[in-house]
This record gives structure tokens, sequence and C-alpha cells, in this order.
């Protein structure tokens, strides 16, 4: 067992239990000091619960919470050295800035020369220096956004909770936001934990990412693991887009498997180690489309020199392009196999070479087994 | 200019119609019996069936005790059970904006309004059932043992107030509860969070919100108080004293209608100087609070 003092929140086998349904199912972790923890999933997966009973707002049906190693079972909201950014940020309409910020500290008992202190020094740490006296209603969806986590942070929580608190803004503003966030969490070195149902935002942001669904964490892992080796196939689903396909076992080789899709597409993978296979059984197959190098089927001189080119990658598929999906840096193309008439998704970079591409023409695809996922079929419901 | 002209008055024309049944109930039902009033009560008897106008009605109102004692003690009366009435409503409509769900929800608020199914009278006269020497809770305590003889409970102040608080608690409860639905619990769970107890937050959050509803409700709870008539009647008998009393006697009994309208439009002022001082004391203002 850890100890309790090496992380500022700690759950072990937390239940929350709601009549025959339960909302979060044993769910344990750890998050040591001044870290980004995001908890990504669905809606419905039980993160705002979660969040909900480290704020003290809901009561664990069992387990503990620990916050700087004391447990917080039965202590009540305004007496947890927790606070929380609400998902519609809650600034209190009938004060204006100042009096916002100084809610908490007035709570205190702190006298007003401090507090009026405090509330500028924290203002212009969110580079919001002279908006004291505005009224709520005149701030942008930005800067309420810095004043709800002024708020919180003015009082020096040991753990701040932030509940999707970027969702209500628009597309631009919330890029910018994401940024700032990060930047605040490392100026203030305090611990957030972040429930999000985006991933960008919970990838950009975190140290660390829980990725949750039905009340339980699939994966807990940095960023780049969650992308890269997720441990199931929920993650591989959830984190990043993917092409997935049901497929069977065909051929089991010593470091690889030969896989073949309901729709006929053999596909070379790489054998995970963790995992064992058994020939015919079923597996699920994922596939990014950015993972996926495309060339241009050219006339027959050109087409030899460009497929040495991607000799490394074992799988080579010869397809037709079916749709061009425009979106500036996100465009796909959905592209067909030619044999199997499998529907591939792959990233369209928006290079020269790609300009003229249209529908019909003939595409090369490739892609190395390493950057393919397999998981055993999940045989539920 | 010419244009602008010709199209503006089919316009105008449209909104005097629209506005024509405001204007007719405002002029024909309120506007112009209080302007009668105030005449009536300016004229003074100076012979049978001849009048002059003075201001001997309103002399007599300062100069005779009994008028001015019942006047100032309607409106003091009036003002506490408007803070009774607050007191025990907020609780009720707190409980049943923030507490309960669905269908509970709207069961208890109709429970509030199925008294006002019947008549004021024929509440009034249930609380008489209730409360006279040979009611239901006077024979019950004798019953129980718990006094000797029969207890008289009606014809005391406190049982005019009952009654007051009672008859007006739904003029209360409806403002409140919608207002404080419209409250997110975020905002409570908010003030909780950041280190707020159960007094800071009904104080500096719930409170503030619900303003221009206890306002609202207070006016109206207010008025509808000081000029009640049966319920201080009924419940208060002989020593009510209430200031509506004296304008009926005026009225019909003593057919002195000069002096009844002085007595109308003195309750008037004081019922408009009482609002007037309310919204200025919550610094509201009386449009916000009637929106």
């Amino acid at each position: 067992m850890l100890n309790h003092t090496d992380f500022d929140l700690q759950c072990t086998d937390l239940v929350r239990q709601f009549d025959d349904f339960t909302a979060v199912d044993q769910v344990s972790f750890a998050i040591p000091k001044g870290s980004f923890f995001s908890i990504l999933g669905p809606s419905g997966c039980g993160k705002t619960t979660l969040l909900r009973m480290l704020a003290g707002f809901d009561d664990p049906t069992s387990g503990d919470i620990f916050i700087k190693g004391k447990s917080m079972i039965g202590v009540a909201p305004n007496k947890r050295p927790v606070n929380m950014v609400f998902q519609h940020l809650a600034l209190f309409p009938n004060m204006n800035v100042s009096e916002n910020i100084a809610y908490g500290l007035h709570r205190q008992g702190i006298n007003k020369v401090e507090i009026k202190h405090k509330v500028e020094q924290v203002l212009a740490r969110v580079n919001l220096s002279g908006s004291g006296e505005k009224k709520i209603a005149q701030l942008s969806g930005g800067q309420k956004q810095r004043i709800a986590i002024a708020r919180c942070l003015v009082l020096n929580p040991d753990v701040l909770l932030l509940d999707e608190p970027l969702g209500a803004l628009d597309l631009k503003l919330r890029e910018h936001m994401k940024v700032e966030l990060k930047k605040l969490q490392q100026e203030f070195e305090t611990t957030f934990v972040y429930i999000t149902h985006d991933q960008s935002e919970a990838l950009v942001m975190s140290d660390q990412v829980a990725v949750m669904n039905h009340g339980q964490f699939q994966q807990v892992g940095d960023p780049q693991q969650l992308y890269f080796q997720p441990d199931n196939a929920f993650v591989a689903g959830f984190v990043g887009d993917s092409n997935k396909w049901s497929a069977k076992v065909m051929d089991i080789l010593s470091d690889s498997l030969q896989v073949k899709t309901v729709s006929g597409l053999v596909l070379q993978v790489q054998k995970p180690e963790t995992k064992t296979f058994i020939i015919g059984s079923e597996v699920e197959v994922f596939i990014r489309p950015e993972a996926i190098h495309i060339s241009p089927m050219l006339e027959s001189k050109v087409e030899s020199t460009q497929l040495q080119t991607n000799q490394l990658h074992t799988n080579q598929l010869h397809t037709k392009v079916n749709n061009i999906l425009f979106d500036g840096a996100n465009s796909q193309l959905l592209v067909e196999e030619q044999t199997s008439s499998e529907e591939i998704k792959v990233k369209l970079p928006q290079t020269a070479e790609f300009m003229h591409l249209k529908k019909g023409d003939k595409l090369q695809i490739s892609f190395p087994m390493q950057q393919v996922n397999v998981f055993p079929k999940i045989q539920d419901k | 200019m010419a244009i602008k002209g010709k199209s503006n008055t089919p316009l105008k024309l449209g909104l005097l119609l629209l506005l024509c049944p405001l204007l007719l109930w405002l002029v024909l039902l309120v506007i112009l019996p209080q302007l009668t009033m105030l005449n009536i009560s300016l004229q003074e008897r100076v012979a049978p069936r001849i009048y002059e106008y003075g201001l001997s009605n309103y002399i007599e109102f300062f100069t005779e005790p009994l008028y001015w004692n019942t006047f100032l003690r309607t409106a003091v009366m009036s003002i506490i059970a408007t803070i009774l009435t607050l007191i025990i409503a907020f609780p009720i409509s707190y409980y049943i904006a923030k507490m309960l769900r669905g269908r509970a929800k709207g069961l208890l608020l109709v429970l509030c309004l199925v008294p006002f199914w019947v008549s004021e009278l024929v509440r009034t006269y249930g609380w008489m059932i209730l409360l006279r020497e040979s009611g239901v809770i006077s024979s019950f305590l004798q019953y129980i043992g718990f006094t000797e003889g029969p207890i008289e409970f009606l014809y005391t102040d406190a049982t005019i107030m009952l009654g007051l608080v009672y008859s007006s608690m739904l003029f209360m409860v409806v403002p409140l509860t919608s207002t404080l639905e419209s409250l997110d619990d975020s905002y409570i769970e908010a003030g909780y969070d950041l280190g707020g107890n159960g007094l800071s937050v009904f104080w500096h959050i719930i409170v503030p919100h619900a303003k221009p509803a206890i306002v609202s409700g207070c006016i109206v709870v207010f008025m509808l108080t000081l000029g009640n008539y049966l319920t201080p009647i009924l419940l208060g008998g002989k020593s009510s004293l209430w200031f509506t009393e004296q304008i009926f006697t005026q009225f019909i009994t003593r057919f002195n209608w000069q002096q009844g309208s002085a007595f109308g439009v003195l309750l008037l002022s004081i019922s408009s100087l009482i609002v007037w001082l309310g919204l200025k004391l919550s610094r509201q203002s009386f449009s916000k609070v009637m929106s």
C-alpha cells in the first residue's frame, strides 16, 4: 500500500451505488502533487458522480477518499480542502468580480485589508487586473472562466476540481483556454482534476488521463500511452479516431498475427505481448486514419519506386477513393480496398501531392503492423 | 416626412385600440372611483343636503383618537402579518422548489392552493369552528384533561394574526417557489464549496436571488391584509379594530359617505407610503419586482 501523504488525492475502491445502478464501480487512483489529472469518458460514464464525491456533494457507498492523506468520509463540502469550478461556472450574479473572489476569503474570516490584497493579487495572476468592479454579466466567456478559477485558487485548495468548464465556449476560445488552463495549473502548482468528454481537452492539458466507462477506469496513463498503447478496445476506440473492424485470427506467426475482417480484408498485425490468441478467435482491430501512409498509384515505372519507399510497411493495400471529406487540417478520405471492398478512413494531408485527388482515383495505402492494435472481442450484450 | 407620418398614423391607432381594454379598466375601475372618492371626501355638510369643500373629514380623523389609533394598529398588524407570512412561507417554498422532485412538488403546491377553492368566508368559518369556546380544540383540551373549563380562542389579536397569515400564505409561496426554482443548484453548491455554511449561503446567495420575489410577495400580502375585512371582523369580533371596519361603518351604518371616502383615501395613502418605503429599504424598483 502506498503512503497516503505522497499524493494530493487518493481514492481506494470507491463505489457509488444508486438503487440497482452502479455509477462508480471500484475506482482506485492516486494523483501526485501538482499534476494535471483528467478523467475522460462518454456522458453517463460516472465521471460527474465521481467528481461530486470528491467535492463532497455526494457520499460514496463504499471506499475511501484521501486528500493529503486525510480521509474525507463524512467531511462536509465546506470543510474540504478542495474547490470546484462548475460546468456553468456558477459565478454569483448579484456580486461583482471582486466580491465573487472575496466570498470564500470572507468565509474564512480573513480581515478586509488582506482580502483586498489577495483579490488584487489573484486578479493580476489571471491577467484581469482592474476588472474587480465589473459585473459578472459584463465579462466575456473566457474572462468568466478565469474568474471562476481565480475564485477557487485564491483559497489555495489542495485540489481543484473542474467539471467540463470549457463545454459552453465556442471552438476558438476553447482551443485558447486549453492552453491557458494548462499554464495556470503550472503557475499555481495546484493539483487539477479535470473531467471531460472531449478527448482533445484531456490529451492537450493532462499529465495523466484516466479513461472511464461504465463506472470503471479503463486505463490510466499519460496521453501518449493512451494514444499509442491503449489497454483495451474501449480506449482504442474512444481516444482518437480509429478504423475499427471485427476480424478473425487466421494465422499466428512468431511476432505477428494474420487477421481477416468480416468483409475479407487481410491484415498483418503485431502480436501483443500481454495477450494470447488462438486461431479462429474473434478480435477487434483498430488502425488510426493518421497512421496510414498514402501514395497515389501512378503509372508503372513510378509505382515500383513508390512501393520501395514503403517496404517497411507490412500492410500494403490497393484502394480507390470513395469520398473526400474536406475539413481543413482534419480532412479525411474514405477509400475502398479493392479485393474486399472494406471501407477505410485515411487522413488526407493537405500537401501539393494530393491537391488534385478526386473521387474514383486509385491510391496505394500502407501501414506498419506495429500501428495496428488488436484486442480480443468483448462478448457483452 | 409625409410618408413617415402616413405610416405612423395607422400604427398609433392600432396601438390605441390594443390598449383600449387596459385604458378603460384603468380609467373606469381605478382612477375614476378614486378621484370621485377624493372629491366626496373633501366635501363637508353645512346644512341638510348642502355641501361645501373643506377638510373637516380629515380633521375629524386626526382629532378622534379611535380613528387614527385603529388606523395605525391596522398598519402595524399588517406589517407584522406580512413579516410572519414571509418567515413561514420561505422554508415551505424552499422545500417545494429545491428539495422535492417531480410529482411531490406539484402535489404540495396544489395543497397550498386547495384552501382557496372555497370562499374566504367559508375558510374563516372553518377557523371559527376550530377555535370557538365550544369548538374542536377547546373540546379536545377538555377531553384530554388539559383544562377544566372551555377556552375561548377567538377574538384576540393572535387569532386575527393567525387568520391573516393563513389567508395570505399562497400569495407569498407562489412567487417565492417559482423564483427559488430558477436558482440553479450549482450556485448553492458553489456557496458551500467555497467554504460557506448554511447561514452564509442563505444570506449571500439565496436571499439576493429571491429578493424580487420576496418584495413582490410582501407587497401583495401587505395590501391584501391591510384591505382585509372578513378575517379581522369574524376572528377578532368587536375587539378587532380594523380600519376597513371603520370605513364600512361610515358608509353603511352611518351613511356618512364623506367621512368614509376620507378614510378610503387615507388607507390608500398609507399603503402606498409603506410599499414605497419597503421598496426603498430593500433597494428594489417597482418595475423589477413586478416583472
